[in-house]
């Protein structure tokens, strides 16, 4: 049971950013994965400074202002500058496996983190310990599924980010002590990311025609004959 | 000081390329860099020999045997590629984009550099994820829409590995702080504390680092980007990729390895052994059927990331002296694959296997380089690679392995002859059309006859203070 009410809050938090994993893997439309990306960002915001203000941590304070400013203000930003709006507001992304199918599968891999985490939670004894690390792990996992399972450059990269998503959820509770310097370094690199696959996205884009990741089949092993 | 300057060098040499009157001379500049560097981290290999370690900023920067060695390895292939783009690129490419090329270029070998001389795992994962990202630049720098495809690959798959490797280093340090109380990280303290730590967060921190990096270092299943970068970068580029890029996030693994093995409990061999079977296997088959000679060497890679992981996770002493040679054998061995490679595609300009005939007839240079090289990657006696396969082997029978012994030697047999079967297609026979006489640049030239040095000498003699360098490295990697 959390036993305090930032603990409550942060419970919380942690249900609604399990939720918005799902969310990205249901939705069908560009933005709406980016929409859903960028409230997950900012609830993952809103845990680091529950945390920071229940811990007294000036470093998960700061760790929060450079989630809001790296995931929820500079990425969208950097997105919507480096693309033309066609394709940042295409309809329908194409996937290789159905939804339906892809949100059972996430359903498993979330039980799955569950599973693989309980024996290290239970060591712990510590509330906000066992309910970060199973969902952080459950994110990465279900985001590293998204991943496979759509073949287009956005959604790619925003896949790729909502993995860090979760692992950042729970690596501030299990490593809030980390020094200030590599929290930082990660954001600059997190940012730095973004943007070096955004300008290969345009390139691509302007090479291509399309950024869907599905026409890019060149380079393939062929069977011999 | 001098670990200072090795990573100050690469930046400064970045900075001078962008800088505008300096960038007719970009790649002079990154020339001069790039030896500077090498000459630097020599001095430094020779301290490490001398007193096992040597200290830039205690805590921060530090370089033990097997960060001298890793060291080693990337400053002379980078320093040898740069000399080999020199002339490869002039004749593709702009003033303008080359110095951009030899910025980024510089900044990659600044990555590269400083993974091994970080002393703590956090910044160590951030200098891995800068690698990955000026790496993805050099990849796509053709802007070809293949080389895009390729770059885009290499980008997504590589940076995909990064929150999970990061995952992991969140873990490590849970471990590391419940046990301590809050000391500072650094890979010397971790092994000393490696005994009081939790065991299954060890092992958990372990496996996720393993799978992330492993991305990076190109292990199946993961491996798909590491061909078609290998196969689309320009061809220096490639050398450094496949001999020393794909080394380094294994050099991460092989740090942690030390660390895990240094607890009594957290056991985690088996896992590298199944996934480096895995890995030659995959390799030694898609060896079989490829088409293309660059994606021949690149599958060749995977091969021996699949055998250094093996050796490593036998985890005695002597099969971790075989996994330390093999990366140093693998190095400068694969660089000059590369080299060749480059030197057969200015000639003919074609990539395809099929369509390269007599070669020994249209270029006696580059048909008895590629011989040479093709039998030095594939194992051939006289060559180091053999030896270092051989000792992985046979430190494999003394720790009672023998069914992984049987399986990895089978899979080398069959690497092998695909890739000698493939190589005497291409060297024999009567050429189809008659080539146009291609002058070949001399630093392309120059470049192959020096990177054939190291690898014809230490296939028959290892120097003292390389086998004293290996036996440094080797320790670390914590086999008993």
């Amino acid at each position: 049971m959390p036993s305090s009410i930032p603990d409550a809050l942060n419970t919380l938090c942690g249900g609604l950013i399990l939720i918005s994993a799902f969310a990205m893997v249901a939705v069908r439309q560009v933005q709406g994965v980016t929409r859903f990306f960028v409230a997950q960002s900012v609830l993952l915001a809103t845990s680091c400074f529950l945390l920071a203000y229940s811990q007294h941590s000036m470093d998960l304070f700061a760790l929060g202002l450079i989630t809001i400013g790296a995931k929820v203000v500079t990425i969208p930003w950097v997105l919507r500058r480096l693309l033309p709006s066609e394709f940042y507001e295409r309809r329908e992304i194409n996937q290789v496996i159905n939804i339906p199918t892809s949100l059972l599968l996430s359903l498993l891999l979330a039980i799955f983190a569950e599973f693989l985490v309980s024996p290290m939670v239970n060591a712990a004894h510590n509330p906000v310990i066992s309910l970060n690390l199973p969902i952080g792990l459950a994110c990465l996992l279900i985001g590293a599924h998204s991943l496979m399972a759509r073949r287009e450059a956005i959604p790619q990269l925003i896949g790729i980010l909502a993995m860090e998503n979760g692992t950042f959820f729970a690596g501030i509770a299990i490593a809030p002590q980390l020094p200030i310097i590599a929290e930082l370094a990660i954001a600059v690199d997190v940012a730095l990311i973004a943007v070096v696959v955004g300008l290969l996205t345009r390139n691509i884009q302007e090479t291509l025609g399309t950024t869907e990741a599905a026409s890019l089949d060149e380079l393939k092993e062929e069977v011999a004959e | 000081m001098t670990l200072i300057a090795i990573l100050a060098i690469p930046l400064l040499g970045a900075l001078l390329c962008w800088f505008r009157p300096l960038r007719k001379h970009a790649s002079s500049v990154t020339m001069l860099c790039s030896w500077a560097v090498f000459a630097l981290v020599l001095d430094v290999a020779a301290r490490v020999i001398a007193r096992g370690k040597v200290v830039g900023i205690p805590g921060w920067f530090e370089a033990d045997g097997l960060s001298a060695l890793v060291l080693l390895l990337v400053s002379f292939v980078c320093a040898l590629a740069c000399v080999f783009a020199r002339g490869y690129m002039r004749h593709e490419h702009d003033d303008g984009r080359l110095s951009w090329f030899y910025a980024n270029y510089n900044l990659f070998a600044f990555a590269m550099l400083a993974v091994p001389c970080l002393a703590g795992p956090n910044l160590t994962w951030v200098a891995v994820e800068l690698v990955t990202l000026f790496g993805a630049l050099l990849v796509g720098f053709d802007n070809t829409a293949s080389s895009l495809e390729a770059a885009w690959k290499f980008a997504v798959l590589t940076i995909m590995g990064a929150p999970i490797a990061l995952f992991g280093f969140f873990a490590l340090f849970w471990a590391y702080h419940s046990a301590t109380g809050g000391a500072s990280e650094t890979w010397d303290g971790l092994r000393l504390m490696a005994g009081s730590m939790n065991p299954a967060v060890l092992r958990f921190s372990f496996l996720l680092v393993f799978v992330g990096f492993g991305a990076k270092s190109g292990l199946v299943p993961m491996h798909t980007w590491l061909p078609d970068a290998h196969s689309q970068a320009p061809t220096p580029v490639c050398a450094v990729l496949s001999g020393v890029k794909t080394t380094v996030p294994l050099y991460v693994i092989l740090r942690f390895l030390g660390v895990v093995l240094a607890s009594p409990t957290a056991r985690v061999g088996n896992w590298m052994i199944v996934l480096g079977l895995v890995s030659v296997g995959i390799a030694a088959f898609l060896l079989v059927q490829v088409r293309d000679y660059k994606r021949m060497f690149a599958f060749s890679t995977v091969e021996h990331m699949g055998i250094i992981l093996t050796a490593a996770g036998m985890a005695s002493q002597a099969a971790d002296f075989g996994a330390v040679s093999q990366i140093l054998n693998h190095a400068i061995t694969k660089s000059l694959c590369f080299y060749v490679a480059g030197v057969i595609l200015l000639i003919l300009s074609t990539r395809e296997i099929g369509s390269v005939r007599g070669l020994l007839r249209i270029s006696p240079f580059a048909g008895s380089a590629l011989l040479f090289c093709s039998l030095a990657i594939a194992g051939a006696p006289p060559f180091p690679i053999f030896l270092s396969e051989l000792s992985i082997l046979s430190a494999g029978v003394e720790g009672g392995h023998k069914v992984v012994v049987a399986i990895l030697a089978t899979l080398i047999v069959i690497a092998f002859v695909a890739i000698l079967s493939h190589v005497n297609r291409m060297l024999l026979g009567k050429p189809e059309t008659p080539v146009l006489a291609y002058a070949l640049p001399a630093s392309c030239r120059f470049t192959v006859w020096a990177a054939a040095v190291p690898v014809l000498v230490l296939g028959v003699y290892i120097p003292a203070p390389v086998h004293s360098l290996l036996q440094l490295a080797a320790h670390q990697l914590g086999g008993r």
